[in-house]
């Protein structure tokens, strides 16, 4: 016995002193820490998608982390405030890059700063996933190699929301619309409209409207809204302003008198409770929807939104979405470059050649990174507002979700040249419909 | 442009105008008797907005119509609060020093009530519209409008114009105002107490900005940034009144409302340039603004 019990302390002894000798050759394989900065709005209007983002990730971190982290290793997230912008977001970005030698950026919600930010990431060489902004020349303009759109751009999110008010109300004659006076407000009108002209050339413009960002009173626009008549009312404007835009036109019965279509209303659905009537088209960036018809049932996508809901006190809203997808891309690219590395730590450089043409997925279809231009393709959802039992707000229902390869550029073409391509025969995209609870 | 078109317009302006001015009068009046232009002016309308709204949400299950009541306790009790503390603690600290250091003192102040707001409130849009729900509708030209932007908020800019002017004009303490802001030493000399005629008139300033939030609330989603937004045409207005001039505001207030609305029914690209194109206007024309040099004194 004295014997066995000897050779089993050699053993352990041995053992022991094999783990002191082989930890600091793992520690220097894996970092301590995967450290990430996300650019998000956490000060002004744009704050309404900010903070639930932030929200988001500290809670999808947290999951990470508790399971084990990236391939082992825990994250470790910091933020900027994209509400400082200019010069100050360029600087904190690069203190972050350089001096805390974060390891993958998430830049950013504004295509502004996507716009100053893609090329610094490039400059630096640090992988950078685009969690949010949607304006699609920035991946036009170049071929970057550290930054991945992680989501959809403007075009497919506006071709799917026009195609969709085409299938379901063909006969319209007059349309209008209200954007904020900004970039996403100017480019999605140009994507829409140029688009519409040429799907249904009959259609006539009555109004263009673009009052300030973050205005507070659309009385006017409203009454001028009353006395054209159109059709169609399109509006892309988020947050506080469409709030306000939504709710006056409704006080005034505008909304009864025209057919709203907000572009990415689903962000408001919440707030706006039951002041909104029903059979508003609604886009969502994205197939975002917390009752999403493919992945409601899923166990673990129920178990996320009421998480999110106990944590924030609301359901999930796209930001939330988008963000969810940044998470699973970088998971899914470690995942794969630790495999082509041998199972050890990848490098930047093999993360980065993992990212490209990678498909993931969060909590819609499957995502995947376009390799030629690294835009993400993403699925888009859009409905019609409902009253549904249990929700004392606008659920969405019939449903379309939009297979987005049919609905973007080819990467060898640019947006505009590829809208002026288009045909009616577009309209004609089978895509499938799904009742809310269905 | 038809008739028709001419008449809505005139009435989304004079609505608009109607708004304009109350958020704007409590700046000039600050201005006009204390020489300091009150950065912080945005977030005592921003904090009167969110004040209303929180009232408004608490007392709307009792009775709707208590939102209006609602609607002046915040204003007061912002203006009180905020504006008593700021004068007494702050700016009077630095009354007679240079013009630059004033204007970064109200903006620091600014800038910490607006991340204070943001702590309290949150990030996301509110929206208490039940004053202006619990007040039909009006139909003129076939286009409906709310009675509450189209009748109440003009008469109550009216009402606070008269009311300011009256005050100022035929009581003792707003004669007693008026002597500090035309000449401080001799007001003092006949016994005057110059200290607590600017805190009067800083907290009346500041309810009056306050009153601006509170009566806009129900019109609009009240976020962070609303006060910045507000600062800027406020300035917009004091400026092409000439700063310090109320019954200019009140001019200069109908005149950006009634251009904006004009853009927005013949050139819809021209509305956001509205109010400053009229201020550039009218400063290159007169750069004292609209009555500013008419009069020595500048209430």
């Amino acid at each position: 016995m004295t014997v066995i019990r000897s050779a089993l302390k050699a053993s352990l002894a041995g053992m022991l002193f094999a783990g002191l000798l082989s930890s600091p050759a793992a520690a220097q394989d894996k970092p301590a820490e995967l450290k990430i900065a996300i650019t998000t709005f956490l000060s002004g209007p744009a704050s309404v998608f900010g903070v639930p983002g932030k929200n988001a990730a500290e809670m999808i971190a947290e999951d990470i982390n508790k399971k084990g982290g990236i391939l082992g290793v825990p994250v470790k997230l910091s933020f900027i405030d994209e509400g400082a912008g200019g010069e100050a977001l360029v600087s904190n970005y690069r203190r972050v890059v350089q001096d805390e030698k974060v390891d993958v950026t998430f830049a950013s919600i504004s295509s502004g700063s996507c716009n100053q930010l893609v090329p610094l990431a490039e400059d630096l060489k640090v992988l950078n996933l685009m969690w949010d902004c949607g304006a699609s020349s920035i991946l036009e303009a170049k071929k970057y190699r550290y930054s991945f759109r992680t989501q959809a751009n403007a075009t497919q999110e506006m071709m799917a929301v026009l195609i969709y008010l085409l299938k379901k109300k063909p006969d319209f004659k007059t349309i209008a619309v209200v954007n904020q006076d900004y970039a996403w407000g100017r480019e999605s009108w140009e994507i829409f409209s140029t688009a519409l002209k040429q799907l249904k050339p009959d259609v006539q413009i009555v109004g263009e409207f673009f009052p300030k960002f973050g205005a507070p009173d659309y009385s006017t626009e409203v009454s001028r809204l009353l006395a054209l008549r159109p059709d169609v009312v399109l509006t892309t404007s988020w947050g506080g302003d469409l709030d306000t835009l939504v709710r006056q036109a409704g006080q005034r019965g505008l909304l009864r008198q025209s057919l709203f279509v907000l572009g990415i209303g689903e962000t408001s659905l919440q707030r706006l409770g039951r002041d909104v009537p029903e059979g508003l088209i609604v886009g969502a960036r994205g197939d975002h929807w917390f009752l999403h018809p493919e992945m409601k049932d899923k166990p673990e996508f129920k178990a996320f939104n009421e998480a999110f809901k106990a944590r924030t006190g609301a359901w999930p809203i796209y930001p939330v979405y988008h963000m969810a997808q940044a998470f699973s891309s970088l998971q899914a690219a470690y995942d794969k470059a630790g495999k082509a590395a041998g199972g050890k730590w990848p490098s930047r450089e093999q993360v980065i050649d993992a990212m490209q043409g990678l498909t993931f997925q969060a909590w819609g279809r499957p995502v995947t990174l376009r390799p030629d231009d690294n835009q993400g393709i993403e699925a888009q959802l859009v409905g019609l507002t409902k009253k549904a039992d249990g929700y004392d707000f606008m659920v969405l229902d019939e449903m379309m979700i939009f297979d987005s390869t049919k609905i973007i550029n080819p990467p060898t073409q640019k947006t505009g040249d590829w809208l002026k391509t288009l045909t009616p025969e577009l309209i004609k995209l089978d895509v499938p419909v799904f009742k809310h609870g269905g | 442009m038809n008739l028709s078109i001419a008449v809505l317009a005139a009435l989304d302006g004079v609505s608009y105008a109607a708004l304009v001015f109350l958020v704007s009068v409590g700046l000039s009046l600050i201005f006009g008797v204390m020489r300091i232009v009150n950065v912080a002016h945005g977030s005592l309308y921003a904090y009167g907005a969110y004040a209303a709204a929180t009232i408004g949400i608490a007392v709307a299950p009792i009775s709707p119509w208590l939102t209006y009541p609602g609607l002046l306790l915040a204003a007061i009790g912002i203006g009180v609060v905020i504006g008593g503390l700021l004068e007494r603690f702050l700016l009077r600290l630095v009354y007679g020093k240079d013009e630059a250091l004033q204007l970064l003192i109200t903006f620091a102040v600014f800038m910490i009530l607006d991340n204070l707001q943001r702590l309290i409130w949150g990030v996301q849009p509110i929206f208490a519209a039940v004053p202006l729900q619990l007040l039909p509708n009006i139909t003129v030209l076939g286009v409906g409008y709310t009675s509450y932007q189209t009748l109440l908020l003009p008469g109550v800019a009216i009402l606070t114009l008269v009311g300011l002017r009256y005050f100022l004009r035929h009581t003792l303490s707003g004669a007693v105002i008026l002597a500090v802001t035309e000449d401080r030493e001799a007001a003092t000399a006949v016994g005057i107490d110059p200290q607590r005629v600017f805190l009067t008139t800083f907290i009346l300033g500041a309810i009056l900005s306050a009153l601006g939030g509170a009566l806009a609330s129900p019109t609009t989603s009240l976020l962070p940034g609303i006060g910045t937004d507000m600062i800027v045409l406020s300035f917009a207005v004091a400026a092409t009144a000439g700063l310090g001039q109320i019954e200019g505001a009140a001019v200069a207030a109908v005149m950006i409302g009634l251009a904006r609305a004009f853009a927005i029914y013949t050139y819809p690209e021209f509305e956001v340039l509205m109010p400053y194109l009229i201020m550039v206007l009218v400063l290159l024309l007169r750069p004292q603004g609209l009555f500013g040099a008419a009069r020595v004194r500048r209430i």
